[in-house]
């Protein structure tokens, strides 16, 4: 299959709908005209990964930062660094569009969310003279309207979802209208929001009950209850086809990934190729992709979204991403090309390096490739978003299969003002299930210590069987939710490896002033002083339930030699040495252990045998006493860093179980604290506007609770 | 050309070879074919081949097994009563103890010290049979050298679970010569006090005398004048005398509503005055803590006290301006060649049978590097330098009996340590001077005085292990308890009297008193190890193969402290 070629007609089209001035003529040649500097006008990995491949052609990279990222690697990327102040800057068009003008930069990248699909600041760059590396802005602006796209794509021949979302609200009207669009179908409140006002009809005969019990719900959460009816898909994937277009009328498709593996609406996993997908289908995917590019007269990098429906192998028309996406890794493994590249050929006037027949045959040779994001996150808790400092950081070694895109390194902090993706890990092999293999294995050499992220729930995703056999769908993760989040029992070997390097670590305070080391060996007859307990806690990662704690004696015999008993089960004679990466390596009697113990004050994280592990000392029984710390079970935490939004309740009310108390915003995300059981509320400790941190307390109960 | 590869044979020659000098001509302006010297160069490998103990020792002769078989034996009764004593009090006194929510007096220990650091424990046999029908476990007290907060404190903790922790005889002995090293090694001091005070039956034997009970508070006053902190945590009862252990000390903790601190408890004080006061009211934690100002922190339990303890002690500024020697030798010490367990199979308990001076000594000393001085001379005492864990001594060790030549090289070495500030080490196994016709007209008593006096005189740390015999004036010579070591350890095997049994019975005999047939037997049973040990001859029996970490540790707390101190002549006063 050749390139297409821009019909002119879609060029009419477009310049018709859209109120464009600046017309380009699509068979005049463009002039090529070398791009020498260009302004990365983002942040973290995507800013690294532009001015990567910027750097590798010579180009010089200007980069911008705010103050919460002055010392982040983006910004020490490059010696040309641009500090905005505000963390929202990263925003502020005009301002970055006259930094680029005073820096002399000829271009504007700008990366993927933030100004990335503002069709009004990539007018403005236009105006500028600068050179916008995306698609022009009347693309931008009729792929961000979702009624005119779809007009637009239903015009190219693309299917839609087919959908009534009209303002006659005859309930046999909309019943006419489920029959034309076809069963099951989906009745959504306009207003609706949370799965209110939403309801399923299955077939015709329960059409108007649901309608009405819908509509009365709507009325009664959101006193509105106009009613939008569409087509209802009952195992849906996400499919999205990655695109490319130039400025002399080549548009190619780089093939598709699947991104079914999502949480919040958030892809968290993403592959190519799309597993189990006929060829037919995949080849018609390709295609309306491409007419969806080419119908809007696109440049560059961009992404068709369809939503694909398994049982039926039909497919429809969601959006268009008209940038280059997180996970375009995926498609760079499987074509072997450098995208960002691409970009700046096709800014720079140039052809696609590349023809579709050409394409296809990489693709047919390079196998599978699957992204994982890594994020502070925690999964047990509904995915909640977690930030602060990476207080350790072990990766897997990067080879030509093997990529990691990070904006951070050891040291780093997660900021609570941006998106919480540490990494992107993407893999490449054979096939799909020795690319999950690998992902799996690179997830296993994968550590983080200090925000909690989602690695561990990875590795779960990529040995869940379903997923393994290439059942996807986008609500894997809540139908699979049993499977994916089962806890783990501790073995006590792990819990014998914390004990010993809590008094390893603090031995070498010791141990460094040489003059006062002694080796902590029994000296003289008896069996020494060295046992020591210690309290290890295992807090259920979901928050909920009791924490267990484990006991754990340690007794010191040599320098390196301790006998350990955890309940009950003792290991004898167990030697161990820490090294200078905080790694605990012990010969236990029945086998050999390497650790990684990382402490955050009084919580610890280990890494043992490609698993990571959170337990936390128990404060000892002086403590409460001593230091006037007060039982926090009356008290209701902030689960991260955030700020309070609203306060539901006041002081002296009283409340029920799940009602809601506090409102709390923290990475741009609102979150409801509700209250964990019925009871008085006697303080409310932070008011509206204030900025916690993660296990402060946001309200406190009365002692006594009413039952 | 053929390199001849030098055997250690060939080696040992150099220790007596002329040393090769090289003189330097005066340097030609122009380079010119002149005649001149060169230096032989020795490679330092081989330099230090001088000094390394060879071994003799075959661990497959029959004599070496029957020796470790033996000594085995004795360690493992060892072992066995020292970890009886470990226990401490009866297991009624102790689930008591713990049922009250304390920690054990070891355990307490253990949580005061460093983590991954040793505790040196000092006489745990002493108390052992000594007071007929009654069991005392260490003396009911545990002294002892550890690291608190990277300071070398002497630790004193006394334990409640032997008769309530109060004091015996013994029991304030050990108080006291834990006190006396703490002095002399200027080692700030950690009592962890829980005591019903003096015995009251032995009362006559420890209240009045000089290095009685009273001795405890006057060592505290004078250290504290030298500035050697004095710190005291009240864990149980301070009454009477007791109350004086916190209330002189310079900083005090106390555990609410366990530690007490009272010259007469409630029972006294009702007998006294008829007022009724409740032991809480009369001396408890809060109100010494808040009112009387006896004691300056208040714990919630014994965790709590010792972690206060501790950081007392992080702020004593102890280690003042001295940067620790990070890249010295006492980083980066050998071990032995020779494993040390073989000491047990080279020495038995055997006393008739020579033990090899020369293998000790590589079993004990860094690299098993001894630089021996007058290796030819005077060969029954063998003198040398070597190090000990990074810690360079001079080591003077018996291999026979002191003849007048041993005892004139021993002098001579004790004044080269002296001059040259090097710690000395004693490894006795002496059964005396060499008695004989020939021996007197060589001046064998006033050469002999020559050695003590020397021992004496010399103002460098002083320590001494008993390895096996300790007999006679040798035991002087030797540097025994009167001559004041800084400390004085025993093997098991070691045996303590100022003659054999044998020797004593015959002379007993030969001044005509007809013998006790039950004597030889009681001398034979008072020279044993654990009977000297129980009444403080020494600072405790060691295992042979600890010498070298015990007398590392003895060495740290004995030039590892602070220096001197120059102002401040008082006393801290309790305000």
């Amino acid at each position: 299959m050749r390139a297409l070629r821009k019909p002119t007609y879609l060029s009419r089209l477009i310049s018709c709908s859209g109120a464009s001035t600046i017309r380009r003529s699509s068979t005049a040649t463009p002039v090529i005209k070398p791009l020498t500097s260009v302004l990365i006008a983002n942040r973290g990995e995507i800013a690294l990964r532009v001015g990567r491949t910027a750097s590798e052609y010579g180009i010089r990279t200007t980069t911008l930062y705010t103050d919460p990222d002055a010392r982040s690697q983006h910004a020490l990327s490059s010696p040309y660094a641009i500090n905005l102040g505000d963390p929202t800057a990263y925003l502020d068009g005009d301002r970055i569009i006259e930094v680029a003008k005073r820096e002399g930069c000829e271009g504007i990248h700008p990366g993927y969310g933030f100004l990335s699909e503002n069709p009004t600041f990539a007018r403005k760059c236009t105006e500028a003279g600068l050179n916008f590396i995306g698609p022009p802005w009347q693309a931008i602006e009729a792929m961000g309207s979702k009624s005119q796209s779809k007009d637009i794509m239903t015009a190219a021949g693309v299917p839609c979802i087919p959908g009534y979302h009209g303002s006659n609200q005859d309930p046999q009207y909309l019943k006419s209208q489920a029959e034309s669009i076809g069963y099951p179908v989906l009745l959504k409140a306009v207003k609706g929001g949370g799965g209110k006002g939403m309801r399923i009809a299955k077939t015709p005969d329960e059409f108007l009950d649901q309608l009405a019990s819908a509509k009365s719900e709507a009325r009664n959460s959101f006193g509105d209850d106009v009613m939008l009816v569409e087509k209802y898909i009952i195992k849906p994937r996400h499919i999205e086809v990655q695109v490319f277009a130039d400025k002399h009328g080549n548009c190619v498709a780089l093939g598709e990934r699947d991104c079914s593996i999502q949480r919040r609406h958030q892809k968290i996993l993403e592959e190519s190729p799309a597993p189990h997908l006929k060829e037919e289908v995949r080849q018609d995917l390709w295609g309306k992709a491409r007419a969806a590019a080419l119908a809007v007269n696109y440049e560059g990098a961009g992404t068709v979204e369809f939503i694909f429906d398994n049982d039926t192998g039909e497919f429809f028309f969601m959006e268009m991403n008209t940038r280059l996406q997180v996970e375009h890794p995926v498609t760079e493994m499987v074509t072997g090309e450098d995208l960002v590249r691409w970009q700046l050929i096709v800014a720079e006037g140039g052809k696609l390096p590349l023809t579709q027949e050409e394409i296809e045959r990489r693709i047919s040779e390079r196998g599978a490739a699957i992204e994982a994001r890594i994020y502070a996150e925690n999964p047990d808790m509904n995915f909640i978003p977690d930030s602060g400092p990476l207080l350790h950081l072990r990766t897997p070694t990067p080879t030509s299969t093997v990529r990691i895109d990070a904006g951070f390194v050891a040291g780093d902090e997660v900021s609570s003002h941006y998106d919480p993706m540490i990494a992107k890990l993407i893999v490449r092999a054979e096939t799909r299930q020795a690319a999950l293999q690998k992902l799996r294995a690179a997830l296993e050499e994968y550590e983080i210590a200090g925000p909690i992220t989602n690695i561990e729930f990875l590795k779960k995703v990529c040995v869940s069987p379903a997923f393994v056999a290439g059942d996807v769908e986008t609500g894997y993760i809540e139908k699979y939710r049993d499977e994916l989040f089962m806890r783990e029992e501790i073995k006590p070997e792990l819990m014998a490896q914390a004990a010993i390097g809590l008094l390893l670590q603090e031995s070498k305070k010791v141990k460094s002033d040489p003059l006062y080391s002694s080796s902590g060996a029994i000296v003289g007859f008896g069996a020494g002083y060295q046992q020591r307990e210690f309290h290890l806690i295992e807090i259920p990662a979901d928050g909920k339930g009791d924490s267990t704690t484990t006991a754990v004696r340690v007794r010191q015999t040599a320098p390196q030699a301790f006998d350990v008993e955890v309940n009950g089960e003792e290991f004898i004679n167990v030697t161990s040495n820490l090294d200078a990466s905080n790694r605990i390596t012990s010969f236990y009697p029945h086998t050999r252990l390497s650790t990684t113990l990382i402490q955050d004050e009084d919580r610890l994280m280990l890494f043992q045998q490609g698993k990571q592990y959170r337990l936390q000392l128990t404060m000892p029984k002086w403590a409460e006493k001593a230091l006037g710390i007060k039982d926090v079970t009356n008290s209701v935490l902030a689960p991260m860093p955030c700020k309070v939004l609203r306060v539901e309740v006041k002081e002296g009310d009283e409340v029920k179980k799940d009602q809601p108390l506090v409102v709390i915003e923290s990475m741009k995300m609102e979150t409801v604290i509700r209250s964990p059981h019925d009871g008085v509320i006697a303080k409310i400790v932070h008011g509206k506007g204030d900025l916690c941190k993660a296990g402060t307390a946001l309200v406190e109960f009365a002692e006594e609770m009413s039952s | 050309m053929a390199l001849a590869i030098p055997s250690r044979e060939v080696l040992a020659l150099f220790r007596h070879s002329a040393r090769l000098t090289a003189r330097c001509r005066p340097l030609c302006i122009r380079p010119r074919q002149c005649i001149r010297g060169v230096a032989t160069h020795t490679h330092t490998h081989h330099a230090s081949a001088i000094s390394i103990l060879p071994t003799a020792v075959d661990t497959s002769s029959p004599e070496f097994k029957e020796n470790k078989q033996q000594m085995n034996e004795l360690m493992a009764r060892m072992t066995e009563l020292h970890a009886k004593i470990a226990q401490g009090g009866p297991q009624k006194a102790r689930d008591k103890h713990i049922a009250r929510g304390k920690m054990l007096p070891r355990d307490r220990v253990t949580a005061l010290i460093d983590p991954g650091t040793s505790f040196l424990e000092l006489s745990q046999l002493a108390g052992y049979e000594v007071y007929p029908g009654e069991e005392v476990p260490a003396g009911g007290i545990i002294t002892g050298i550890g690291t608190v907060e990277g300071v070398t404190c002497m630790i004193v903790a006394n334990d409640s679970t032997v008769k309530g922790g109060t004091y015996y005889p013994i029991t304030v002995k050990k108080h006291l010569r834990a006190q006396a090293i703490a002095q002399e090694n200027r080692l700030p001091c950690i009592y962890l006090v829980d005591s019903g005070g003096a015995n009251l039956p032995h009362q006559a034997d420890v209240f009045p005398d000089r290095d009685h009970f009273g001795r405890i508070f006057f060592n505290q006053a004078r250290m504290s004048s030298m500035g050697i902190p004095q710190i005291s945590v009240v864990m149980g009862p301070c009454t009477a005398g007791g109350a004086y252990v916190p209330s002189m000390s310079d900083e005090s903790i106390i555990v609410a509503e366990q530690g007490h601190i009272f010259l007469a408890g409630p029972p006294l004080v009702k007998a006294a005055t008829g007022e009724i006061v409740s032991a809480e009211d009369l001396g408890g934690g809060k109100l010494h803590s808040e009112i009387s100002g006896v004691t300056d922190y208040l714990a919630v339990d014994d965790a709590h006290a010792l972690v206060l303890a501790r950081r007392s002690i992080s702020n004593l500024n102890w280690i003042r301006g001295q940067a620790p020697p990070s890249n010295s030798s006492y980083t980066s010490y050998k071990e032995p060649l020779y494993d040390p367990a073989d000491l047990a199979g080279i020495v038995g308990t055997n006393l008739r049978r020579q033990i090899p001076a020369h293998e000790v000594i590589a079993r004990i000393v860094d690299g098993s590097v001894f630089s021996e001085f007058k290796p030819s001379y005077g060969q029954t005492l063998v003198t040398g330098f070597a190090s000990i864990q990074g810690h360079r001594v001079g080591i003077i060790a018996n291999n026979g009996i002191l003849f007048s030549e041993s005892s004139l090289k021993g002098a001579h070495f004790i004044q080269l340590c002296a001059k040259r500030q090097i710690p000395l080490v004693f490894l006795q196994n002496i059964s005396g001077f060499m008695v004989g016709a020939d021996a007197e007209k060589g001046g064998i008593a006033k050469n002999g005085a020559k050695l003590v006096t020397a021992v004496s005189c010399a103002e460098v740390p002083k320590f001494t292990i008993v390895f096996g015999s300790s007999a006679g004036a040798g035991n002087y010579g030797m540097c025994g308890r009167a001559y004041s070591p800084r400390f004085l350890w025993a093997w098991p095997n070691a045996r303590t009297s100022v003659m054999g049994p044998e020797q004593l019975s015959s002379v007993m005999e030969a001044v005509g008193k007809s013998a006790d047939p039950a004597l030889k037997a009681r001398i034979e049973r008072e020279s044993e190890a654990t009977f000297g040990s129980a009444r403080l001859w020494d600072d405790g029996v060691i295992p042979p193969e600890h010498t070298r970490a015990v007398l590392g540790m003895g060495l740290r707390a004995a030039i590892g402290g602070q220096a001197e101190e120059k102002d401040t002549h008082w006393g801290v006063f309790r305000m």
